[in-house]
């Protein structure tokens, strides 16, 4: 079976081999059985965390039900987000159109759930019928009076980044729609889903600091929050990928300026910290990172000793959606002593994958938007035993013998910031010594 | 579609393509045959090679209108008449797991019954681990034997809804003639479906299968005061709640509440009769048949047991009923592909999962001057 298709050959390097950047963000090539998700399923995960708005899909039921609870994205408070609303388009809506059964869906769960806004999604379906859905949304707004706003993100219009870009606009249409003063060293948290609970850690090292944190879009996200998140002074932006559109729409808007960070492993964990406290030019807030930090290691770096021992000398492949990330975790790797042999993501950048190749040890492979057979192999010629991916990369894992890490958006245990990390290695180690593989070996 | 099947043949190398399409794709009207002729013509697909496919729009009926339609398909591509007849069986396999297929299979060789079973993903989803990956299993149906079950002497097809239209067509195209029984769940559509192959492949009954059939008789008495008059929800896929609900009845079981989200007719007219004896017995089956309309009917009046996939597990925890898995999708429980729920053998296991569930409930729950050692 040939592992390479000619067009892929420039999407997948080695590094040393070429100085070059791989190719990368171009459309998947049909037929290659690419990890990569629908637009409608990008924009989908970014909003669906919102907790007290009402989430409703447009289009037939598998849509709905298969994105239903997709991300295990845990919230404080409301949990109107985790029911998965669908208008079950059926035959006969698909000939005569379906508008009037959004309306009446619409009608029926605002009164139902008095949710603070609501968001429609279209699908494939609904992109090609032609329903015009603005205008339900228009309509639903002025009776209920709270934002109805329409995600036009069918599936077929692009891939899963189009979906992220069509979501931060959604949700772009609630900034700035509420005004009320905020404290002053506040931050909004952008592109966090408080997977497993992960943002509750992050709020906790930022409010020892003394840093409030203002919205939080989209993780235990509330929709009031976002109405007003415009008042903060700057966005932290995780997961770049997925939010960059809106911080910089944020930014040009209403200037408030954004800054990357990473909360994966424990030096951008820690440089999380310190930049923001650098931003605001306090030396209080600065010695509080400084403590924080300090506290935090002191616990976690002989917790972490003898999975580094153990792990020494292992080999890992990488493959997630987002580049950034996967840089996180070639850093995080390191501290436990496991090599990063095999990296990619689905929808790396020129810059992502430059870094990475940057960063990366000689020989290591790197690549955009794989598909199973690729992976395969690689794994097998890299001779890799540990695989971190998504739940698509799982059973390549397992079936062919190696361990696995799911560090994906279904992901169960927290793996941000030092708690995080202390999880990862445990996790790690878990699966990589575990001795079921001595017997496909 | 034609670039991804020039992909696929080139990376993946496989003897058939299965094309479905979405709904999308049928709404856009992309004309299938037309798209695979075209393929054809530009030298796409591989000498000896085949693409097939079949309609599956998601608007029009539910995941088992998508596999009739398949199966039907395998009839339409593959099954040819030739002048030589075999004396071979058809089987052709309703919706279940890898487990209950290879235990269908085990009941015809058992009674040394030659068939012929389709779609068989034995060795194909339940392959072991090895340390080498195999893309094709060495398991299932390959596309010669497909071939050769337009010259079977006779179709015995397991489920109504999932089968039906397989069978009609292959009536139809090879006159190859039928008869459509229940999935063997439980214990009277097993002696219906042992019977049917013993008739149609002309081999008699052995000593084994009855005694298979007797251990199940004797579970069943051994326990039969914990199975009586107890209430039990289900819900699932038609083909697999008629006969389930047979099953229930003969262990004096009461199904009180049944849905399916499979619109069709038969469901309804054969649960009227199953459940005859049954007068409070609700049950329903299409669009309006759902786990709400479920939860609705328990909170009005309990049950003791609940049987169906796992969308009822939300149900299970919030009125703490004990709770079979059964049915599709089971997302958060091993082991269904490993154990059938079909024959003699498979409902003897699904009675003793019934049974751990309703004692593991009781030890969980009683008070502690209940508790005892012999149960």
């Amino acid at each position: 079976m040939s592992t390479l298709l000619e067009e892929r050959k420039n999407q997948i390097g080695r590094v040393g081999n070429t100085h070059e950047v791989i190719a990368c963000e171009k459309a998947s090539l049909a037929g290659s059985v690419s990890q990569r998700a629908c637009v409608f399923c990008g924009s989908r995960v970014v909003l669906y965390p919102i907790a007290d708005a009402l989430h409703l899909i447009h289009g037939p039921i598998g849509c709905a039900a298969y994105t239903w609870d997709i991300r295990g994205s845990l919230s404080s408070g409301p949990e109107l987000h985790r029911l998965s609303f669908s208008t079950d388009l059926r035959e006969r809506d698909v000939v005569f159109g379906g508008t009037a059964k959004l309306h009446a869906s619409l009608d029926e769960l605002i009164e139902l759930h008095k949710p603070k806004a609501a968001f429609v999604y279209t699908t494939c379906i609904v992109g090609v019928i032609g329903d015009d859905v603005e205008a339900v949304c228009k309509e639903m707004s002025r009776e209920k009076g709270i934002p109805v706003i329409p995600v036009q993100a069918p599936g077929f219009q692009g891939s899963k980044k189009d979906g992220y870009r069509i979501a931060c606009e959604s949700l772009f249409q609630l900034v700035g729609t509420q005004n009320r003063p905020i404290p002053k060293y506040s931050i909004n948290i952008l592109g966090d889903f408080n997977l497993a609970g992960e943002l509750w850690i992050l709020l906790d090292y930022y409010k020892r600091m003394g840093i409030h944190v203002n919205a939080t879009i989209t993780g235990d996200g509330r929709v009031d929050d976002i109405c007003n998140a415009h008042r903060a002074s700057l966005n932290v932006v995780q997961c770049s990928g997925s939010m960059m559109h809106l911080a910089k729409m944020m930014k040009q808007t209403y200037g408030v300026p954004f800054m990357r960070v990473s909360y994966f492993g424990i030096e951008d964990m820690s440089d999380a910290l310190y930049e923001v406290a650098n931003f605001f030019q306090s030396d209080d807030l600065l010695q509080q990172a400084r403590t924080i930090v300090k506290e935090e290691l002191g616990r976690l770096l002989p917790a972490l000793a003898p999975y580094k021992k153990a792990l020494n000398g292992k080999k890992a492949a990488i493959y997630v959606g987002g580049a950034f990330k996967a840089i996180s975790l070639v850093k995080a790797l390191r501290l436990i002593g496991v090599k990063t042999v095999i990296v990619g993501s689905q929808t790396g950048d020129k810059d992502d994958y430059k870094l990475i190749q940057e960063l990366c040890d000689e020989d290591t492979i790197v690549v955009d938007d794989s598909n199973p057979v690729e992976l395969s192999a690689f794994v097998k010629e890299k001779q890799a035993d540990l695989f971190i991916g998504g739940v698509k990369e799982r059973p390549i894992a397992y079936k062919i013998g190696l361990g696995f890490c799911d560090h994906n958006h279904e992901r169960k245990e927290a793996l941000a910031g030092y708690e995080g990390m202390l999880n990862f290695a445990k996790e790690v180690y878990g699966t990589v010594m575990s001795p079921v593989w001595k017997y496909v070996r | 579609m034609v670039q991804s099947i020039e992909t696929i043949f080139s990376v993946y190398e496989p003897e058939v393509i299965a094309v479905h399409t979405t709904c999308l794709s049928e709404t856009i009207g992309d004309d299938l045959t037309q798209i695979v002729s075209k393929a054809a013509e530009e030298g796409k697909i591989p000498e000896g090679k085949q693409v097939i496919y079949c309609n599956t729009p998601s608007y029009v009926g539910s995941h088992i209108t998508g596999y009739a339609n398949q199966v039907a398909a395998m009839v339409k591509f593959f099954s040819t008449a030739t002048l030589k007849k075999r004396n071979v069986v058809n089987l052709v396999a309703g919706w279940m797991e890898p487990s209950d297929m290879r235990e269908i299979k085990r009941i015809a060789s058992v009674m040394e019954a030659r068939t012929l079973m389709f779609p068989d993903m034995t060795d194909v989803l339940d392959t072991p681990l090895t340390g080498k990956y195999e893309m094709y299993p060495k398991g299932g149906c390959t596309t010669e034997e497909l071939k050769t079950t337009g010259d079977s002497k006779f179709t015995i097809g397991l489920g109504e809804y999932s089968t039906n239209t397989a069978c009609v067509a292959l009536d139809n195209k090879c006159k190859v003639k039928f008869e459509i029984t229940d999935i063997p769940i439980g214990l009277k559509a097993t002696d219906r479906f042992v019977t049917a192959l013993s008739r149609h492949a002309n081999v008699p009954v052995p000593e084994s299968i009855s005694a298979e059939r007797g251990r199940l008789i004797d579970l069943i008495a051994d326990n039969q005061k914990y199975f009586y008059g107890k209430r039990v929800a289900l819900w699932g896929d038609p083909d697999t709640l008629i006969p389930l609900c047979e099953f229930l009845v003969s262990m004096d079981m009461r199904p009180v509440y049944v849905v399916s989200g499979t619109p069709g007719k038969p469901f309804e007219e054969r649960l009227k009769v199953i459940l005859k004896d049954i007068p409070e017995a609700k049950f329903k089956g299409g669009e309006l048949a759902d786990m709400f309309q479920m939860h609705q009917w328990i909170k009005q009046e309990g049950v003791d047991l609940l049987i169906g996939n796992t969308y009822g597990k939300y149900i299970a925890r919030d009125e703490d009923i004990p709770f079979v898995r059964y049915g599709f999708p089971i997302a958060d429980r091993p082991g269904h592909n490993f154990f059938p729920k079909t024959g003699y053998v498979g409902a003897t296991n699904l009675a003793i999962q019934i049974l751990n569930a309703f004692m593991d409930h009781m030890d969980r729950t009683s008070p502690d001057e209940k508790v005892e050692f012999q149960l």
